[in-house]
């Protein structure tokens, strides 16, 4: 069987601005009960890996910088 | 046979999962023995895990005394849990309560006081008076985690563990277990093991048909029944699910409990109460399904009548509490605690013994009919145990694993076993091409809404079964392209051993019970005659879950008479009924 990647549009947003992944912070990825977030080491950001979300918070409520913004995931919102 | 990639170590005390129950249980293990190793092992990070990953707005079950005995307790849970209790393990719950209460308010947990210092207790279930409000319960979490901290319990991280080792004298001898981000093995061998996983939350599939919009935590997909029947223990109640009165799509508590006794309450679309009491039972959510489903539906939270300053009150605790993002939900549709009604909706199906009464067997010290392993919180039957039980039962599982482990030396366990366990592990890392661990998830939960979902039918029932056959075989084709998706797919078998038993238990109790949560359409009476007993699921000789079933030992406190029909008199009636 051949398999194909489906685009989404992810709940968690990271501001690249404000994140400070550059300068090794990991808080967002490690709080997540999910664990689907991770650090684009390439652009020193935080970013949404995985479509498992539980609009939970604690990575926007625990996030230093106030970088991340969770939404209500588009198909229940 | 021991591969480079893969570890091994030992530990006195293992603690599977860190949410509520797991760091408890894993304190006060230590706190009774410095002397011992206590490992605290966790799928998530212990920082912000488990159902209360968020806080919590409230102690649903405080026994306070002034407010409440032990014994009416035990009494009205004995009746909201249609009598199929063991009392001996509720009454354990109900005398520690308050000295639980007294602790973790000593550690920082605020709960609502009057202005003499006294606790606020508020009434909510259909009796007694059990609830006291936490409106400043956001930060359980890390009260908890300084108390880890403080008591040098060893935490480990982002590890699944996947099964119970057992030797051959059926004593737990320790487990297996797999780092979700290396897909790294590690055998830890523990003189005894606390499962403390949390409900079974990733059974159904919410109405919404995303697959993390559950009511649980989605982190919980019941890894620890599925881990407690491979290694042989009894699990108890499957048949009685939990199923939950939520807000609509966004599938999290309303929160009559909260609202409740402020004053708000469960309505139907004319804005009438329909039932006499909003606690959580079968009972009341069988009511709630028929108000649901008839013309008077659908069902709504109605706070709108209520003045500002308490309506503020409630959006305040449930907006920055256990659920706090209800408040941009209604914010994206527009809806006002002030002037609109807010939609409900039944929750998909789970297994979770804090709400309901499903879970792995466990008496009074919190053992399982294993030797060496105990189970604590939502994963252990001890029936609407929530989030102070969790408390409690964690206590008493740390507390006994202690003892145990002062009398017995480290077991051996079986190599074949693990080695078959480990080829199991890392078989979908190695397929190219093949189902993907959201195909497969996605299609077992979808049949278990076509399914296993209440109103329960024989027919139906039976085709899950058999469905689901088909898709254990069609799991060997899984395949998981990074460690994350090795989670996942692990995580798919648990989901379908759940699966498997929520029918095969459902099934084997040839009546209705709990309401809605066990209402059998082809079967629709109690019959207490032949089902006034607990049903037990096991793994038979075949390896197959089987079911058998055990009397209710004989209660402490008998019910009284007036009370007993209490929870099944739940509608209101209106003039032309009376």
């Amino acid at each position: 069987m051949a398999t194909t990647n489906m685009k989404v549009k992810v709940p968690v947003t990271v501001d690249a601005d404000k994140c400070i992944a550059a300068k090794g912070c990991t808080v967002c990825v490690d709080v997540c009960p999910l664990d689907v977030l991770i650090i684009d080491m390439e652009k020193g950001v935080a970013l949404m890996q995985y479509d498992e979300c539980w609009y939970c918070t604690p990575c926007e409520v625990d996030c230093p910088t106030q970088a991340v913004t969770v939404d209500i995931p588009y198909l229940l919102k | 046979m021991m591969n480079a990639a893969m570890q091994e170590r030992q530990v006195d005390v293992l603690v599977i999962g860190g949410g509520t129950a797991g760091p408890m249980a894993a304190i006060r293990a230590k706190e009774s023995d410095p002397t011992l190793s206590v490992l605290l092992i966790e799928k998530a990070n212990v920082k912000r895990s488990g159902a209360i990953s968020m806080g919590m707005d409230g102690l649903n079950n405080a026994v306070i005394p002034g407010h409440s005995t032990p014994e009416q307790y035990v009494r009205e849970i004995t009746i909201a849990n249609d009598g199929i209790v063991n009392q001996k393990a509720i009454l354990a719950y109900a005398t520690n309560s308050f000295q639980m209460i007294q602790r973790l308010d000593k550690w920082g947990v605020k709960f609502e006081k009057d202005e003499t210092g006294e606790y606020a207790v508020k009434k909510v279930h259909h009796l007694g008076n059990y609830v006291l409000p936490m409106p400043e319960g956001h930060n359980v979490k890390k009260i908890l985690y300084r108390q880890l901290r403080k008591n040098r319990v060893e935490i480990t991280n982002r590890y699944k563990v996947t099964r119970i080792l057992v030797d051959d004298q059926g004593r737990a001898a320790g487990v297996v277990a797999v780092d979700t981000r290396t897909a790294e093995i590690t055998i830890i061998k523990a003189r005894a093991v606390i499962l403390c996983t949390g409900a079974a939350g990733r059974l159904g599939l919410p109405s919404s048909g995303y697959l993390f919009g559950t009511y649980e935590n989605p982190t919980n997909a019941g890894d620890g029944h599925a881990m407690a029947f491979h290694a042989g223990a009894e699990l108890s109640g499957i048949e009685c699910y939990q199923i939950n009165p939520l807000i609509k799509d966004y599938n999290g508590p309303a929160c009559a409990y909260v609202t409740g006794p402020l004053g708000g309450y469960t309505a139907n679309a004319h804005g009438e109460r329909f039932i006499e009491c909003d606690y959580w039972s079968g009972q009341m959510m069988l009511e709630f399904f028929k108000e649901l489903q008839g013309g008077n539906g659908p069902v709504f939270l109605k706070v709108n009548h209520l003045a500002e300053e308490t309506i503020s009150t409630i959006e305040n605790i449930l907006h920055t509490n256990e659920r706090p993002s209800r408040g941009r939900f209604h914010a994206n549709r527009g809806t006002n605690y002030r002037h609109d009604m807010i939609e409900m909706h039944i929750s998909e199906i789970g297994l979770c013994s804090g709400h309901s009464a499903s879970g792995i067997w466990v008496n009074e010290r919190a053992q399982t009919t294993i030797k060496g392993l105990y189970a604590a919180g939502d994963a252990a039957c001890v029936p609407h145990n929530y989030m102070l039980g969790a408390f409690v039962y964690g206590e008493i599982a740390g507390v006994e694993a202690a003892n145990y482990c002062k009398g017995v030396p480290f077991s051996e366990y079986d190599a074949d076993y693990v080695e078959r366990e480990v080829a199991r592990i890392r078989a979908p890392l190695g397929k190219v091409g093949g189902i993907t661990p959201y195909q497969a998830e996605y299609k077992i939960r979808r049949l278990v809404n076509d399914y296993l979902q209440p109103p329960k039918v024989t027919k139906k029932m039976e085709i899950a079964l058999h469905r689901f056959a088909e898709i254990r075989e069609d799991l060997s084709q899984m395949t998981a392209e990074d460690p994350h998706n090795l989670l996942r797919a692990l995580e798919v078998y648990d989901i379908l051993d759940c699966a498997e038993m929520a029918a095969t238990a459902s099934l084997y109790r040839t009546e209705s019970r709990w309401g809605l949560y066990h209402y059998r359409v082809d079967h629709p009476e109690k019959d207490d005659e032949d089902w006034f007993c607990h049903v037990q699921l096991f793994k038979d000789e075949r390896g197959e879950k089987a079911c058998k079933s055990i009397p209710v030992e004989p209660y402490v406190y008998e019910p009284n008479d007036h009370e007993k029909q209490a929870y099944d008199k739940l509608r209101i009636l209106t003039k032309e009924m009376a």
